[in-house]
């Protein structure tokens, strides 16, 4: 770890202000996942501005909108009595994921921000082109059992590691970013990027911005819905696929159907072809399997992560039986 | 160390200790003038050092000195030739990837990690192999190192058998990682006066070690390991860091503290070696062993070589008359192995316990009763009687406990939606040991007895057993004696391993408190008084403010006459998801065979870790390696899935808790390996009562169970 400065700001004004005057900064929230790469050499920012006594830590019903401010923890969202009854997916996301100790202090925008957690990045003697671009991807050809499935590319198959932003690209949610001019709105699907020939960016925000809140519009989806993760143990480990399934049941036709599945792709993975198969049609099991079928058109497996392209299918069946059977 | 309150005899002695933070680990201590140490390593797998720029080390705030092997500080034992070629700041070869070069020493520990990352090598590479099964593969045409071939009766008898089967298991390198990393702080003063504060399994090792490469008197030495966060076997040698810090106290003249990183502990403390395992069985219509066959491959280091008793438990744990078995170990350019609880005998039992499983299913017997019917009278491999089995007991109590009776013998039978259920049953063995130790009582006319011994308490609850051993013999309440340990000073016994304590220590508390008695009842009729007098009223009496005796306690000819083993029954109740392929335990009983349980408490404790810790080994924990550059991928605890809570189910725990008639004067035999000994195959076996898909290798994770469908 290298010696860096300490700001700490009150305001996303301040907060703005000082980030404009160096780019190379980085905003420090919860820090679970940021200082972990400053101790291992892999993010050497200079400056780190304290964001967390900026007043953004909101939960709230505004008209037909939810929102969430950006300093919000996750445990504050998973535990809120709104989240809990009008967004029980995200709740259930939020609970998958890391530990008690870590949703305590972790925040949805960090959440957002997280960084992958392939091993190859992390390593600073090993190649990635995430980390340090053109230094090749170790993980192709290497241990990629944790890796991509979907809309990967010859330079990097990481996944983004987080539950929290699979429930909310099904939830339509859309992203309020502000930098020193004003606010933009961007949608969260279009928040993550795929890694393409730029592996080193993870996302769509530019280095002047700040993430300043969520806006999730009310649905009909909170009954039948799950969240499910599969892992290596019960507790504390990333997804090796994760499936977020919501439906809004009519006469046993689905009206409104959402899948995403997280630990398949470099951000989070919306199963739009699936969706639209299902719309209309019974919430059978027949139909789950044609669904699933339909997700995995694109499926491409790297060897120690082949196995995901059954497990992948297997979890979006298991995901919706679960959502449609609650009561 | 204070009187520790005892609330009831049940209790640990050093719990109220363990839970307020008044324990004092290794890393706790704080000396005068204390500096730090960080390493820094190899990032290439084999080859030599060219360079080593240190200067902007050096140069950097707080830095005292940097070591390596460009100023080789002062160890005149590694002056000499022979022994190990692993001697840190004396090589400038490279052995494995992430092998330590260089040590900075800082007056922070910040300082220190900063000015590390300053140091830069250059190296010349050399090929390498890190990858077991490849080394495996290739091993055919080089010599291999290893234990004795043994023989009974007919080799390979199995092949010929009416019925057979011929299997191969596979386990991969398993870190320790014990919550507490590893370290040590070293304190050399003028004089060749030197005092550590270590993490190790035996405090008279490790003064032994640094004596032989320092050449100082053991009685210069002191050495303190009061508490200990975890074992598991790691701290079982004093490893080269904890020479190099000791060299670099030494070099500045100031005490140093090394504490290495969780990522280090991956590299520099040894690991459960990976191992390649082929059984044959064979067995007669009726269900009669006929022949056992264990072959095993185990990893080792090219600079130093380890073994372990992979091959032992197929030799005596059945009653066969051909058996043969042959153990080698096959170097990578990976550190050094060392033992892991349960040692080689869990890496062996896997094996042979999985096999015995997919034997019953191929004779379409109760896995149970097979085993039950193939149970030896005698130790066929010593030709002796055991001193003490129970392990048909041991049989009846675990199967009602779990429900053995709701399990079907077809795989697959039980499903209830997308879950099946399945039963395994394992069997752990360890040898049932005694060293020798010494132990002085101090019996004191307030009533209170103290006890020493240079013995360790690594987590099992030592302190707790002796005192209980001792309050016992002497009808002293627990809260009136003290057992010390962990402090080199003290009279010697040997390290904590091979569930050895109990019984080796225990016995000279025992010969102790017996001495004291006796020493009591002859002052007691000196002075007239009745032979029932009290201890207290003796001494004051004799205007006695205490009485001391050290005994030295060791194993007589019973050994020879007996043939003596722990024993652990395992039962596991395993649910399968057959959508995601996830295995959750379900439910587990452990019966332990071990003797006279002296201390219930801690005694089920160690069968609680012992069964969290073969859950880890079946269905989470794998040290993973990119063999293309030699270097661990999941060192983290991240990453490298020891089990957690919500992976563990209810975890009931019997005890035969009979003495064994000739052990010991306790009739108490040890517990920590036999609580992890064989789990992993009782897990196994209970996936493929689930499921009917054999998965021979650990760890079991749902991309297996889907693989294999």
């Amino acid at each position: 770890m290298i010696n860096f400065q300490y700001l700490r700001t009150t305001t996303s004004k301040s907060a703005l202000a000082l980030l404009s005057k160096d780019k190379a900064a980085k905003f420090l929230a919860g820090g679970t996942n940021l200082i972990d790469l400053m101790k291992r050499g892999v993010t050497t920012p200079e400056k780190l501005i304290d964001i967390n006594h900026v007043p953004l830590k909101q939960i709230e019903l505004k008209g037909d909108t939810i929102i969430i401010g950006a300093l919000a923890s996750n445990t504050a969202v998973a535990e809120h009595a709104l989240i809990k009854e009008k967004l029980p997916l995200l709740a259930n996301a939020l609970n998958a994921g890391a530990s008690a100790q870590l949703r305590n202090v972790a925040t949805v925008g960090g959440n957002m921000m997280q960084r992958t957690r392939c091993g190859y990045f992390y390593d600073t003697e090993m190649p990635c082109n995430k980390r340090q671009p053109g230094s090749g991807c170790g993980a192709i050809g290497g241990f990629n059992r944790m890796h991509a499935i979907f809309g990967t590319s010859e330079k990097c198959i990481a996944v983004h590691p987080s539950d929290m932003c699979v429930a909310l690209i099904a939830l339509d949610a859309t992203v309020v970013l502000a930098n020193q001019k004003g606010e933009r709105k961007i949608l969260f699907k279009d928040f993550h990027r795929l890694a393409g020939d730029t592996p080193q960016l993870d996302n769509n925000l530019k280095t002047d911005e700040m993430i300043i809140r969520l806006e999730i519009p009310i649905n009909n989806l909170a009954k039948n819905s799950h969240y499910l993760k599969v892992r290596d143990r019960a507790s504390y480990a990333f997804a090796l696929v994760s499936v977020a399934a919501a439906l809004e049941i009519s006469d046993h036709k689905i009206t409104d159907v959402r899948l995403a599945m997280g630990g398949v792709a470099h951000k989070p993975w919306r199963l739009t072809a699936s969706e639209n198969f299902l719309k209309g049609k019974e919430a059978s099991t027949a139909n789950f399997e044609l669904a699933a079928k339909l997700a995995m058109t694109d499926a491409k497996g790297f060897g120690e992560n082949d196995f995901k392209l059954q497990m992948a299918p297997n979890s979006i069946i298991e995901a919706l039986t679960l959502a449609k059977s609650k009561a | 160390m204070e009187n520790r309150m005892l609330k009831d005899e049940n209790d640990r002695v050093d719990g109220v200790f363990k839970v307020t933070g008044k324990a004092k680990y290794f890393a706790e201590y704080e000396l005068p003038g204390l500096t730090y140490g960080v390493l820094v390593t190899s990032t290439i797998t084999k080859g030599k050092i060219t360079t080593l720029d240190t200067k902007a080390a050096e140069k950097a705030p707080g830095v005292i000195s940097v070591l390596s092997h460009l100023n080789k500080p002062s160890a005149p034992g590694y002056e000499q030739d022979g022994g190990s070629p692993m001697k840190i700041f004396y090589t400038d070869k490279i052995f494995y990837n992430g092998q330590p070069i260089a040590m900075v020493v800082a007056n922070t520990f910040e300082r220190a990690t900063y000015a590390a990352s300053l140091v830069k090598a250059t190296y010349a590479k050399e090929e390498f192999n890190t990858n077991f099964d490849k080394a495996v593969a290739d091993s055919k045409s080089k010599k291999l190192q290893g234990q004795p071939d043994y023989k009974r009766g007919v080799e390979n008898a199995y092949k010929t058998a009416e019925v057979k089967i011929e299997e191969k298991y596979h386990l991969p390198i398993e870190t320790h990682n014990p919550m507490e990393l590893h370290g040590i702080i070293a304190d050399w003063r003028p004089n060749n006066q030197l005092t550590v504060y270590a993490k190790t399994q035996g405090v008279k090792a490790t003064q032994g070690t640094i004596a032989n490469v320092f050449k100082i008197p053991v009685e210069n030495i002191q050495v303190n390991s009061e508490f200990v966060g975890g074992g598991f076997g790691m701290a079982l040698r004093t490893w080269p860091v904890e020479i190099a810090t000791v060299m670099a106290s030494k070099h500045i003249g100031k005490p140093v503290k090394l504490v290495i990183t969780r990522m280090q502990m991956f590299t520099m403390v040894g690991n459960r070696p990976a191992a390649i395992q082929t059984i044959g069985l064979g067995a007669n219509k009726d269900g009669k062993l006929t022949g056992i066959t264990h072959r095993a491959f185990g990893e080792t280091s090219v600079y130093e070589n380890f073994t372990e008793g992979v091959v032992n438990m197929a030799k005596f744990m059945y009653q066969c008359d051909n058996v043969n078995t042959q153990y080698t170990v096959v170097p990578v350019d990976l550190g050094v192995p060392i033992w892991m609880r349960g040692p080689g005998e869990a890496t062996g039992a896997f094996a042979l316990e999985s096999a015995i499983d997919e034997m019953a299913h191929a004779l379409d017997m109760d896995p149970l009763e097979f085993r039950i019917k193939n149970d030896p009278e005698r130790d066929q491999q010593r030709s002796l009687p055991f001193s003490d089995k129970n392990i048909k007991e041991a049989y009846r109590v675990g199967a009602q406990k779990i429900g053995w009776n709701e399990r079907k013998n077809k795989p697959g039978s039980l499903i209830d939606g997308q879950l099946k259920t399945g039963y395994g049953v394992s069997i752990g063995v360890f040898n049932a040991n005694r060293g020798r130790a010494s132990v002085k009582g101090i019996l004191k006319a307030d009533g209170s007895l103290v006890l020493q011994s240079a013995t360790s308490d690594i987590g099992p609850g030592t302190g707790t057993g002796m005192t209980l051993i001792a309050s016992k013999l002497m009808k002293i309440p627990a809260d009136k004696i003290t057992f010390e340990l962990g402090d080199s000073s003290l009279p010697p016994a040997p390290s904590q391993g091979g569930s050895a304590t109990l019984s080796t220590v225990g016995s000279a508390v025992n010969d102790v408190c017996v001495a004291l008695k006796s020493t009591i009842a002859e002052l007691a009729a000196n002075s007239n008084m009745d032979a029932t007098a009290n201890f207290v009223d003796v001494l004051k009496k004799n205007n006695l403010p205490s009485i001391e005796i050290m005994k030295q306690s060791q194993a007589g000819k019973e050994r020879e006459a007996y043939s003596m083993y722990s024993f652990s029954i395992h039962f596991v109740k395993v649910k399968v998801h057959s959508l995601t392929g996830v295995v959750k335990v379900d439910k587990i009983v452990s019966v332990g065979d071990s003797g006279t349980i002296v201390s219930p408490k801690t005694a089920r404790s160690q069968m609680v870790g012992g069964a969290v810790g073969g859950v880890g080994m079946a269905l989470t924990e794998e040290s993973i390696i990119d063999h293309r550059y030699g270097r661990y991928i999941n060192n983290n605890f991240a990453d490298y899935h020891v089990p957690v809570n919500a992976d563990i189910p209810e975890i009931e725990v019997h005890f035969i808790n009979k003495p064994d008639p000739y052990i010991n004067p306790m009739g108490a035999k040890g517990m920590g390996e036999i609580a992890l000994i064989g789990f992993s195959a009782a897990v196994a076996n209970a996936v493929f009562n689930a499921t009917g898909k054999r998965i021979r290798s650990l760890p079991i994770t749902p991309d297996k169970i889907l693989a294999d469908s």
